[in-house]
């Protein structure tokens, strides 16, 4: 909080000397040592530390890497062949900056349902959730330039689709797209310009990580029941409470990582990434890293035109209107209660959401043509049945309901159930319940 | 000079003209500045210089295709067969979702020889010949499918398969670009 008093108290001369000129212990003791925490964090919010962590990771890792790899389309994939076969510990280090990449998301989606869930982006929390938005922005903006880096058929294509996105656009988009890729196609323009600002991007995320955790710092933490901080028995100090809650979710967290990384390296790969970028050969199936399935099945939902606007132009503007209503969130939700604890009804709606985007995670890595099920066959014998595609469409159509009509909607017309009058009283009824 | 001067820096319209006159100068600065740093990531000199190609038509066979690199992209040269350019013909133009008939896709006189630019027009993916359901092109990456003229018929892609600017120097040879 804020309004928190610094209790910091320099002991050794050399302490005072610098404090009186920078106060950066101070700073450091206030925000993460003495720190007011709400006493009833449950291990959902264990993740902003692990967040931290995936970072610290990647940047590490991606900066020893860097030392190996040869950013030239001729001889990018044998450079990232030699960190894996020549360079000491190249595998294990490349396999955890790539293993960190899904282990980073797969954090991140946890950290946002949980925000989602207790109601973290409403007021004053907006700021902190735009923060949070444009960090899940540069990271998708960065694991997408970072995975084309190895030069592989599954980078190349990914480079060539994802870039083609922006085509779309009438009008300036094939200028705007020939300036992006340097050339006529995905070429050594592209990959050049893709290694400078994976380089760059996650120590710009590191800069709104900060500005994430001092706007966080202003308005302080929310927690499971979605009521404000009212008086000190609310709260425990970060150290030790947080942090060995932290430390602990982040060992379970770690090993985890180390399994992937130790006995299923490629799992979450693809092995048409070991073939070396072929511009004349598109493999036959080709999809993106997991993390993005759910908006690459939006993009191919739309298989229809609208009037004058192509299918094209419809598909790539409701990905991107998907990730926009993220960022659009604190002010659809026209709800007075934070928490969904205490929202009958939205939580289930919420539940229908978090399975809608796993579907569409599926939906994402099937061909469209496949088939769900099938229900019947057709004269030659070929199934019949309900298509990916259909389904992809379904549940894109559910995605964007959430956000525009049930958010704003439910908030209205929901009866929510009482709210504790603080985060005391609630632990104390959690405890008295308990007890029986 | 008994009288001292009290108004020094009052005037409006002097300080006006300064903060105008300073932030027009300010944009126009890092207006030339942008120019250089934007442009640079636009196609380079050597990028642009790609010289147009030649290509010896007798090394395809009937019923086959080549694909040669142009441009950093593939070019489809195919040499259609009867069935397939009869196929090409017999489609109701109005029905498709970019007009075009076979003859505006072809040479005429060199009708069985069809030239394309090996790009989906949906995403850019590069289309399989032979595993659609319109005996043309199926682009594995979105599922678009285009005919024996390149022409797409059904999936997510706006238009054709592009035909590249080319001519006949003879009947075996082509000059693309």
């Amino acid at each position: 909080m804020s309004d928190h008093p610094s209790t910091y108290e320099p002991k050794s001369g050399i302490e005072k000397w610098l404090d009186s000129r920078l106060p950066i212990v101070r700073l450091a003791y206030d925000s993460f040592v003495d720190y007011p925490t709400p006493k009833n964090l449950n291990y959902w919010w264990t993740f902003g530390g692990i967040l931290s962590l995936c970072l610290g990771v990647q940047i590490l890792t991606g900066i020893i890497l860097a030392m190996h790899y040869t950013a030239n389309a001729d001889l990018a994939f044998d450079s990232v062949e030699r960190i894996m076969r020549d360079v000491n510990y190249g595998w294990l280090i490349r396999y955890v900056h790539a293993n960190g990449a899904s282990m980073f998301f797969f954090a991140v989606y946890i950290h946002m349902f949980r925000g989602l869930y207790y109601g973290s982006y409403k007021a004053p929390r907006e700021v902190l959730w735009l923060l949070g938005c444009i960090i899940y922005f540069l990271m998708i903006a960065t694991a997408f330039m970072g995975y084309v880096l190895p030069w592989g058929q599954m980078s190349y294509y990914g480079a060539v689709v994802i870039t083609n996105l922006i085509g779309a656009i009438p009008v300036v988009g094939p200028s705007i797209l020939t300036w992006l890729q340097g050339g006529f196609a995905v070429d050594n323009p592209t990959l050049n310009r893709f290694f400078s600002l994976h380089y760059l991007l996650p120590f710009v995320i590191a800069g709104v990580v900060v500005l994430h955790i001092w706007a966080l710092h202003v308005v302080g933490q929310n927690n499971p029941t979605g009521v404000e901080i009212k008086s000190k028995e609310d709260t425990l100090p970060f150290t030790p409470y947080a942090t060995v809650k932290d430390g602990l979710a982040m060992i379970f967290f770690l090993i985890v990582f180390a399994v992937f990384v130790f006995f299923a390296p490629d799992a979450m790969g693809h092995a048409d990434n070991y073939v070396k970028a072929n511009p004349l050969q598109t493999p036959s199936h080709i999809v993106p890293e997991w993390y993005m399935l759910p908006f690459y099945a939006i993009l191919r939902a739309i298989t229809f035109d609208i009037g004058p606007i192509p299918a094209k132009l419809l598909g790539v503007t409701a990905m991107f209107g998907a990730i926009a209503l993220i960022f659009a969130l604190p002010w659809l939700d026209t709800s007075k209660v934070k928490s969904m604890r205490y929202r009958p009804v939205m939580r289930w709606f919420f539940v229908l959401f978090v399975l809608a985007c796993i579907g569409l995670g599926w939906c994402g890595g099937q061909l469209p043509d496949n088939l769900v099920f099938s229900i019947t066959t057709d004269a030659h014998g070929n199934p019949l049945g309900l298509k990916v595609v259909w389904l992809s469409q379904l549940l894109a159509v559910y995605y964007f309901a959430f956000f525009l009509i049930i958010m704003p909607w439910i908030g209205l017309k929901e009866d929510p159930l009482p709210v504790p009058a603080s985060i005391s009283d609630a632990v104390l009824a959690a405890h008295a319940k308990k007890k029986g | 000079m008994s009288e001292p001067v009290t108004d020094v820096g009052q005037d409006p319209n002097r300080r006006d003209f300064i903060y105008i006159a300073a932030g027009a100068g300010a944009v126009g600065a890092a207006a030339m500045v942008a120019v250089p740093l934007i442009g640079q990531m636009n196609p380079a000199a050597d990028t642009l210089a790609l010289a147009s190609i030649e290509y010896d038509l007798s090394k395809v066979e009937e019923g086959m295709q080549a694909v040669v690199k142009w441009r950093g992209k593939p070019l489809f040269v195919r040499y259609r067969t009867k069935k397939e350019i009869a196929e090409a013909k017999a489609v109701d133009i109005k029905t498709l979702r970019d007009p075009q008939t076979d003859a505006e896709r072809v040479k005429a006189g060199h009708e069985q020889y069809l030239v394309l630019i090996g790009v989906c027009t949906h995403l850019g993916c590069v289309p399989n010949f032979g595993t659609g359901d319109y005996g043309g092109w199926f682009c594995p990456c979105h599922g678009s499918e285009y005919d024996t003229s390149g022409r797409i018929r059904q999936g997510p892609a706006p238009k054709n398969l592009e035909v590249p600017e080319y001519t006949f120097l003879s009947d075996t040879k082509i000059k693309v670009g």
